[in-house]
């Protein structure tokens, strides 16, 4: 069995770990590390309910391997929250309900996380053009995106990061 | 955890990976994986070795070179999304990436990655056809430039050796006032595409077309020019008659054939979608003039 010794910070968090070349990261963060917030829907990069941010930016977790990963900055959904407090998108989301079961929202969130930071004004069409990446089951959108455009207003008005 | 079990080495240079391509059995290179691993989840691929390039710098990176645009080959598509230098000398390439896959996926694609896997109706594929690009590839006997019409040898089949690496995409803007267009057709927004065009159309002063690129991805095996169509355009005025009739001669491509779209269709997909590329084109080749 091949295995790779990796480094590397998720949430903060430093971690080193033996890991087989074959599994891939969500597989890791979930298995290896217990963080079971980021989901796996299809495992073939379609649906995105395995969304983390790598080195700030969004990356399917299903389509690269634990190993590719050694010396990178992950965050995934556990990192949102601040002392246990929603963060303003998480907020949002409660809010306005923009989430039924909950599978597709922790890769939903880390996609808008990364949206927000680089932009506090999105319209609606770039809102849309990052959920595209996204498969939701149960809301039909509309109040996914509702969540991401009060967010960015929130987060405008306060002065936050996202 | 899906794949069959394989090796992962993972190169720090170009040299080291040609060299572990000509020593192993059964390796496969790994660029951005947003195509192989996939295939590798559902056992369509199972290398017993995985080449990793992503931690070789010198591959990586957008830049002008003479008048040439030079792409490493692990330049990631989210380079070329949001690279200035793209939008303003190729933005037939700009105007395509947005359409490529998803926010997420072009964030760890590869340029390289999407030549080499030679998917029919791959975006990049498409447009470094149209675009006449030169590639470079490398192997331990040296290395050698592939121009793309012959790179593209079959349905996702290329020209590189087992032990050939690509290492860089080397394309020259067109410059001057021309207009270009790509549009593609898919049933949802990031899906694969079943059919695209790619035009780029040069009009004189007095509306005559001086030159004309007609691209079609998704329709034959791989990405194709269709030159019977460039022939009705070039010398032609520009205009709906020389547009309808290159977008007849799309429509007389022989299609591909699949369970859920018939060849027709996408013939009929060809016809209609260069119609509307080289209406669009056009436009902007006479905004570009006023
Ligand atoms: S589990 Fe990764 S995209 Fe579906
Ligand atoms: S809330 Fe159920 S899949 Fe999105």
């Amino acid at each position: 069995m091949d295995t790779k010794r990796i480094r590397l910070t998720v949430n903060g968090k430093d971690y080193e770990r033996e890991v087989e070349s074959r599994v891939n990261l969500v597989d890791f963060i979930r298995h290896d590390l217990g963080l079971t917030g980021s989901h796996v829907g299809c495992e073939h990069g379609v649906c995105g309910a395995c969304t983390v941010l790598v080195d700030g930016i969004s990356m399917r977790g299903c389509l690269m391997f634990a190993a590719q990963a050694d010396g990178a900055r992950i965050e995934t959904v556990e990192g949102l929250a601040v002392d246990g407090k929603l963060n303003t998108l998480q907020e949002s989301f409660w809010d306005l309900h923009g989430l039924q079961c909950g599978y597709c929202t922790p890769g939903v969130l880390m996609s808008l996380t990364e949206m927000l930071r680089e932009d506090l004004s999105p319209s609606e069409q770039k809102v849309r053009e990052v959920l595209s990446g996204h498969l939701c089951r149960c809301t039909g959108y509309q109040n996914i995106v509702a969540a991401a455009l009060e967010a960015a207003k929130r987060l405008r008005e306060s002065g936050a990061k996202a | 955890m899906k794949p069959a079990p394989f090796t992962y080495h993972s190169p720090s240079s170009v040299s080291e990976a040609v060299q572990l391509l000509t020593e192993l059995e059964n390796a496969r290179v790994l660029a951005g994986g947003q195509s192989l691993v996939p295939m590798l989840n559902f056992r369509l691929a199972s290398p017993d070795h995985l080449v990793d390039l992503g931690k070789i710098a010198d591959l990586r990176g957008i830049r002008e070179q003479g008048d040439e645009v030079v792409f490493g080959a692990m330049t990631r598509q989210r380079d070329i999304e949001f690279s200035s230098l793209i939008t303003a000398k190729l933005p037939l390439m700009a105007e395509a990436v947005l359409q490529l896959g998803h926010r997420q996926t072009r964030n760890r694609g590869t340029i390289g990655g999407s030549l080499c896997h030679l998917d029919p109706s791959a975006e990049l594929p498409t447009i470094c056809m149209a675009m006449d690009a030169q590639l470079e590839v490398i192997s331990p006997s040296g290395s050698r430039t592939i121009a793309m019409a012959e790179f593209a040898q079959g349905m996702m089949t290329t020209a590189l050796a087992e032990t050939e690496i690509l290492t860089a995409i080397r394309i020259r803007p067109w410059t001057g006032r021309y207009g270009h267009a790509f549009i593609e057709f898919a049933r949802r927004h990031g899906d694969f595409a079943i059919a695209s065009a790619a035009i780029l159309l040069d009009v004189d002063g007095n509306g005559g077309i001086t030159r004309a690129v007609v691209a079609l991805g998704g329709v034959g095996p791989v990405p194709l020019r269709v030159s019977a169509a460039e022939a009705c355009l070039i010398g032609a005025k520009a205009g709906s008659e020389a547009f309808a009739a290159a977008a007849a001669e799309c429509g007389k491509i022989d299609a591909l054939e699949d369970p859920t779209y018939p060849a027709w269709y996408r013939q009929h997909l060809a016809k209609t979608l260069s119609g509307r590329a080289l209406k669009l084109a056009h436009e902007r080749a006479v905004a570009q003039a006023h």
